[in-house]
């Protein structure tokens, strides 16, 4: 019997083959912290080793995605405290402005096969270029991170199946908020998922990502695809084609479960509040009119140089609606000059969006982009949990970024489609 | 061992933003004032009561508790606030990790047998629940070994201090 994705990286990283229901501990390529939870990862590595210590600090990140620049004290007090433990430890640190912690692995780190950890639910986005990527808490990321190793149960997997092309005004984001609302937001609970069919080859790596990002919102461990020209293409793009190797599941591979999606019957979807599970067509949300007084495009999942496109065409040579927000947070900096030399960011501009640095952004819910009671913000982010914008009496609706651009136009909740019917895409 | 505490019901769903809500990261680094927001948006009364320190409170919760974010400090508020052990239908799988490695036990049942203010008997050997309130005796889901082992020498890092280093007995 052959080897799914998830089994087959672990077995090659251990030499040995396992599967689901083994347990594996092994070496761990690449481990980050944030810096809403690296002070409480430090102080754990601190509880274990008796000092600030890292096995390897080459494979350690920190980066300050969630509170910079500060704007309270505290955060400012945080940066320091990890800028020093960065000093003390020769780890890797990205600062304010570089981009997010998701991004940044998959530009600059993570290579195909690699065993990935971050405290931080979303690390599996880098499980887009066939890496073990998993999100943990602070204590196993100061352990991965202290002793260079961590234990994972190796997980079960469903597969999907993707078929058809896409329609227009449809997305990697509508996919995987289908996939939610097909399997609930604890459908994939400790599983992995993968991604395989036809349709997956027509899905860049900045699509990829945005659906490996939401493995969380399934409850799964990770989502992956496998790495492919794609794969290769895209770490050419960053300067690291040499880190580039395939990696296919067998044929014989055994799952959970499979489904098969038929990605040409979609519309676009969108996720009313509270959680990313109450997914409902765009045909029908739109016909409520719901007055948005937000819109943010960003975050490790749209918050890439293809999502900002595609909302900038859909503003180009059109004003954001009176009495509304659009927040850009381009997902790094590598994505933020892009765009600037595409003319993708004087597009979003003229059309009345504020730009800001390459961040999380209003995401997280700490400092940027809140909101006050009653208001309502259409958000490219993968969660909308009650308070997830500051404000447990706010509501949060989760949409692609063609959808959000459609929406800061029309003030409503809108459909995209509409805008893209002149040959803009 | 065996846990009393008397029930506190949250419902399905509950993610670790309404935890531990991402307005009061300020206080990451203070837990202690922290704690008083915990389980706010979920329930506001419930720090308030819990700090009291009157009785012990057992989190009793629908499916999926503790999904979202990875933030440990969910995990580490409810301990903090004296919960002695949490009770749902199911687990998101970081929060469950956490739990236990912190030293929090965790434990699955079918908690619509479980009404708010029912007197808990937990245990944990066993996975018993007793309701004492009602009379009855719940089965518990069964902890994985290597998170009872994890939880019998009370969190992660004293596992690994006490055994020089991150190894588990085979099973």
């Amino acid at each position: 019997m052959g080897l799914t994705l998830a089994e087959k990286i672990l077995s090659m990283r251990l030499g040995y083959d396992v599967r689901a229901g083994d347990i594996a501990l092994c070496e761990v390529d690449m481990a980050i912290v944030q810096d809403g939870t690296g002070t409480l990862t430090f102080d754990v590595i601190r509880q274990l080793m008796g000092r600030d210590f890292l096995k390897y600090p080459e494979r350690a990140l920190i980066v300050l995605d969630h509170l910079g620049p500060p704007g309270r004290p505290e955060y400012a007090t945080m940066h320091g405290r990890l800028r020093k433990f960065a000093q003390e430890t020769g780890c890797l640190l990205a600062e304010v402005g570089e981009g997010i912690s998701h991004i940044l692995l998959s530009e600059r780190y993570v290579k195909p096969g690699d065993v990935v950890v971050g405290a931080d639910s979303h690390t599996s986005t880098a499980a887009g270029m066939c890496a073990f990527a998993t999100g943990m808490g602070s204590t196993d990321t100061a352990i991965a991170m202290a002793l260079g190793k961590q234990w994972f149960r190796v997980p079960e997997t469903i597969r999907f199946e993707l078929h058809g092309k896409l329609p227009q005004g449809v997305y990697a984001k509508d996919i995987i908020l289908q996939i939610i609302r097909l399997i609930g937001e604890d459908g994939a609970a400790y599983k992995a998922m993968e991604y395989g069919g036809p349709a997956i080859k027509e899905l860049s790596m900045d699509a990829r990502f945005t659906i490996t990002s939401m493995a969380q919102e399934c409850g799964a461990k990770l989502g992956l695809f496998p790495s492919d020209k794609e794969t290769k293409r895209w770490l050419k793009l960053h300067g690291r084609e040499a880190h580039w190797q395939p990696i296919e599941p067998d044929p014989d591979a055994s799952y959970e479960r499979v489904y098969e999606i038929d990605v040409s019957k979609l519309e676009p979807l969108v996720s009313e509040p509270h959680t990313p599970g109450n997914v409902k067509p765009i045909s029908e949300v739109a016909q409520k009119r719901v007055k948005v007084h937000q819109v943010f495009l960003g975050t490790c999942t749209n918050g890439r140089l293809e999502d900002l496109k595609v909302a900038a065409e859909i503003v180009r040579g059109r004003q954001v609606a009176e009495d509304l927000r659009f927040l850009v947070y381009p997902g790094s900096r590598w994505i933020y000059r892009q765009a600037l030399k595409k003319g993708i960011i004087r597009k979003l501009e003229e059309a009345g969006a504020i730009i800001a640095h390459a961040a999380c952004g209003p995401c997280p819910g700490m400092q940027f982009g809140l909101l006050s009671d009653g208001e309502v913000c259409v958000a490219t982010q993968n969660r909308n949990f009650k308070g997830r914008l500051g404000n447990p009496n706010s509501f949060i609706y989760l949409t692609s970024p063609a959808t959000a651009a459609a929406t800061a136009i029309e003030g409503v909740i809108a459909d995209p489609r509409p805008y893209l019917k002149n040959g803009t895409e | 061992m065996i846990i009393r505490g008397r029930a506190w019901k949250f419902g399905d769903y509950v993610s670790t933003d309404l935890i531990a809500p991402g307005r009061y990261a300020n206080l990451r680094d203070n837990l202690n004032e922290f704690v008083k927001h915990v389980l706010e948006d979920a329930d506001p009364k419930f720090a308030p009561a819990a700090l009291e320190r009157k009785e012990a409170y057992i989190v009793v919760a629908g499916r999926n508790f503790g999904q979202g974010s990875s933030r440990e400090h969910a995990a580490r508020l409810i301990k903090l606030s004296g919960v002695p052990i949490v009770l749902a239908k199911s687990f998101a799988r970081i929060f469950y990790r956490n739990c236990f490695n912190i030293g929090l036990p965790a434990l699955t049942t079918d908690t619509d047998k479980i009404d708010h203010g029912d007197e808990l008997e937990i245990d944990l050997e066993q996975g018993v629940i007793h309701n004492k309130t009602k009379g009855t005796q719940l089965p518990a889901g069964r902890i994985p070994p290597i998170m009872m082992q994890i939880l019998s020498e009370g969190g992660i890092i004293e596992y690994i201090k006490r055994h020089g280093d991150l190894v588990f007995e085979k099973s």
